[in-house]
């Protein structure tokens, strides 16, 4: 897929997904997910190489590690309109005996999910792994990961960080959607992290940063850079500046919907704001 | 009774790296991780014969529980290697999702485990490790006896489909296990026949087990010895089988009582043949500083320990009929 057009066409389409996927169990988190849409897109349809079958080696093709694991609903979406799963299967999600679990897991069997995630701060250190994993296997595709924002008050993370730079994990991009904000409230305000790009570089990282992390051309243009920067020496930082709540005018610029599902009434506004695209599941 | 011969004391983490260094040269796809303690794991052969199947993660276990977890993707077989105190407790929950939950073959090597780490004292000294490790859906926990058993465990658990525990450590203690065993994951091995009571033993404990029997007979008892290496699965039917035929259980661990391999066995008991038990483990406590020796003397878990717990035992069920009626 290419056509801009059609990938934001999937970009709402997604967006319809996660309103209803967690509206309908009152569950879930759909802040973090739409502010994220843009980025999954891209992704899974422009940047990423990707085989046709899933196999949990992923050898021979780009691996993408989820840290944030709550941002599930997006995840889940962008995974079944690429094929992975059937998309009437978003209607299982967090219900009895799915495979769409709260947060992401590899224990139900979910194509295209490789780590459970959910308990934060995991993410990076398995992606550097996988990195290491093809290094080893002399496979030249790459490993990305995301992660919050918040999430990299984890200590675990300057730990791989220190490690990815220290070792030249330079076949890995990972990502931080730099939303500023967490479940009690702004980053700046729960625990300031000061300057994240300064951070990565002092640790020895390539940082680069995407300014419209919700402009899907920007975000497609912004990874195809990122890709550029591999191979060099580094592990490379994408600080992708996103909006959480985004394309629901009502969510967007506070973290009173990092784990809230809308009301009836809320969906519909939102979904009124966001009209079906490729098909609702 | 059977007679084993000590053939010189060895360290069981000293087994841990012989049998690293026998994976090194017959299994491409298994790599190591270590924290900053290739000395204390003994695995700088695998190291020199196999650099960049090495990975240095620096002081950082739970980093280093994720990368093993991220090497899984691809196909290796990652082993990670720190004191067992930092291979469990510190990286709990990193294990729980990354590893276990996630269902990836890493295996967790785990040295210098209980009171034998000696002088460093209590800060190291994990008690606590086994029950960590075996509430944990799908781990396999494995505590070997000697040099020789922990060698043939770790070649072993390379061929398991995914986590596995094993843990093993300091001292030097008898090695008296064939040196050619094949290592069984979950299978007992019984060690010495016996009509009077089951000695049901893991780890260093073993080698004592087999010392208190030798005692006992003296005194006119016949101990069964049952080694124990895989703590989870459990070999329930060996235990059940021995229990029928003896009517009374001493287990010995060095490991708390609490969520050792005493409780696994009285559940087992409890379940299906209810019988005398005595526990020979720490009891809620804390280790100290101190050498191996006056640690194990001073928390009891000895071979004189373990004989005054079966002279116990054995006056439980003799003043129980109906214990005795089973079977």
């Amino acid at each position: 897929m290419s056509n801009n057009q059609q990938l934001n066409d999937l970009a709402t389409q997604v967006r319809r997904d996660i309103l209803r996927m967690v509206h309908k169990v009152n569950s879930g988190h759909p802040g973090g997910s739409l502010g994220c849409t843009e980025f999954f897109v891209a992704m899974y349809n422009e940047i990423m190489e990707l085989n046709d079958e899933f196999e949990m080696d992923g050898i021979g093709e780009d691996l993408f590690f989820l840290s944030n694991g709550h941002i599930s609903p997006v995840y889940y979406s962008v995974l079944a309109r690429r094929g992975y799963f059937p998309v009437e299967e978003l209607n299982t999600f967090r219900v009895i005996d799915s495979r769409l679990q709260g947060h992401p897991t590899t224990h139900e069997g979910l194509p295209g999910v490789r780590i459970a995630s959910g308990s934060l701060g995991q993410g990076m250190s398995v992606a550097i792994g996988a990195a290491l994993a093809k290094k080893l296997n002399k496979d030249n595709h790459l490993v990305y990961s995301l992660h919050g924002d918040g999430e990299l008050q984890e200590g675990q993370n300057w730990e791989a960080i220190m490690y990815a730079a220290g070792n030249k994990v330079d076949n890995y991009i990972a990502t931080v959607d730099y939303n500023g904000q967490q479940i009690d409230g702004a980053t700046n305000d729960v625990l300031p992290m000061g300057d994240l790009k300064a951070k990565f570089e002092a640790f020895g990282w390539d940082v680069l940063e995407i300014k419209e992390g919700n402009n899907l051309e920007a975000v497609i243009n912004g990874m195809k850079e990122a890709k550029t920067r591999t191979g060099k020496g580094k592990p490379v930082c994408v600080l992708l500046h996103t909006v959480m709540g985004n394309g629901v005018d009502f969510m967007m610029h506070t973290h009173a919907w990092h784990g809230k599902a809308p009301n009836d009434e809320q969906l519909e506004t939102a979904l009124a704001q966001n009209p079906e695209t490729v098909g609702d599941y | 009774m059977k007679k084993y011969t000590d053939t010189g004391k060895k360290d069981t983490r000293s087994g841990f790296g012989a049998g690293m260094t026998v994976l090194g040269r017959t299994n491409p796809n298994v790599v190591a991780l270590c924290a900053d303690l290739i000395g204390s794991l003994k695995i700088q052969e695998f190291i020199d014969e196999n650099p960049e199947r090495f990975f240095q993660i620096g002081i950082a276990e739970a980093n280093m529980m994720g990368i093993a977890a991220g090497l899984t993707i691809g196909g290796k077989i990652p082993f990670t290697g720190t004191f067992a105190n930092f291979s469990t407790g510190r990286v709990y929950d990193q294990i729980r999702q990354s590893i276990a939950y996630s269902g990836k073959n890493v295996k967790i090597c785990a040295s210098h485990a209980g009171l034998t780490l000696g002088e460093d004292g209590a800060t190291h000294q994990i008690l606590e490790d086994i029950g960590l490790m075996k509430m944990l859906p799908g781990m396999t926990v494995i505590n070997p006896c000697d040099f020789n058993q922990t060698k043939a465990a770790t070649i072993a658990i390379a061929e398991h489909q995914g986590p596995v525990y094993l843990r093993f450590g300091r001292p030097k203690v008898a090695n008296f296990t064939p040196e050619d065993q094949k290592f069984e994951i979950g299978k007992a091995v019984l060690l010495n026949e016996g009509t009077d009571v089951t000695i049901i033993a893991t780890g260093h404990l073993v080698w004592e087990s087999l010392l208190a029997a030798e005692a006992l007979e003296a005194k006119g008892i016949s101990a069964e010895v049952i080694n124990i290496h895989t703590i989870k699965p459990l070999d329930e039917e060996a235990i059940l089988a021995s229990v029928a035929k003896t009517g009374c259980v001493v287990t010995a661990e060095e490991h708390n009582y609490y969520g050792g391999l005493g409780e696994s066995v009285a559940r087992v008991l409890v379940k299906n043949h209810p019988a005398p038990q005595e526990f020979i483990a720490t009891n809620d406590t804390f280790g100290e500083s101190g050498t191996p020796d006056q640690l194990m003397e001073k928390y009891g878990l000895n071979n004189k320990a373990i004989v005054k717990a079966v002279e116990k035992v054995l006056e439980r069920k003799q003043a129980t009929p109906s214990f005795n009626m089973q079977g």
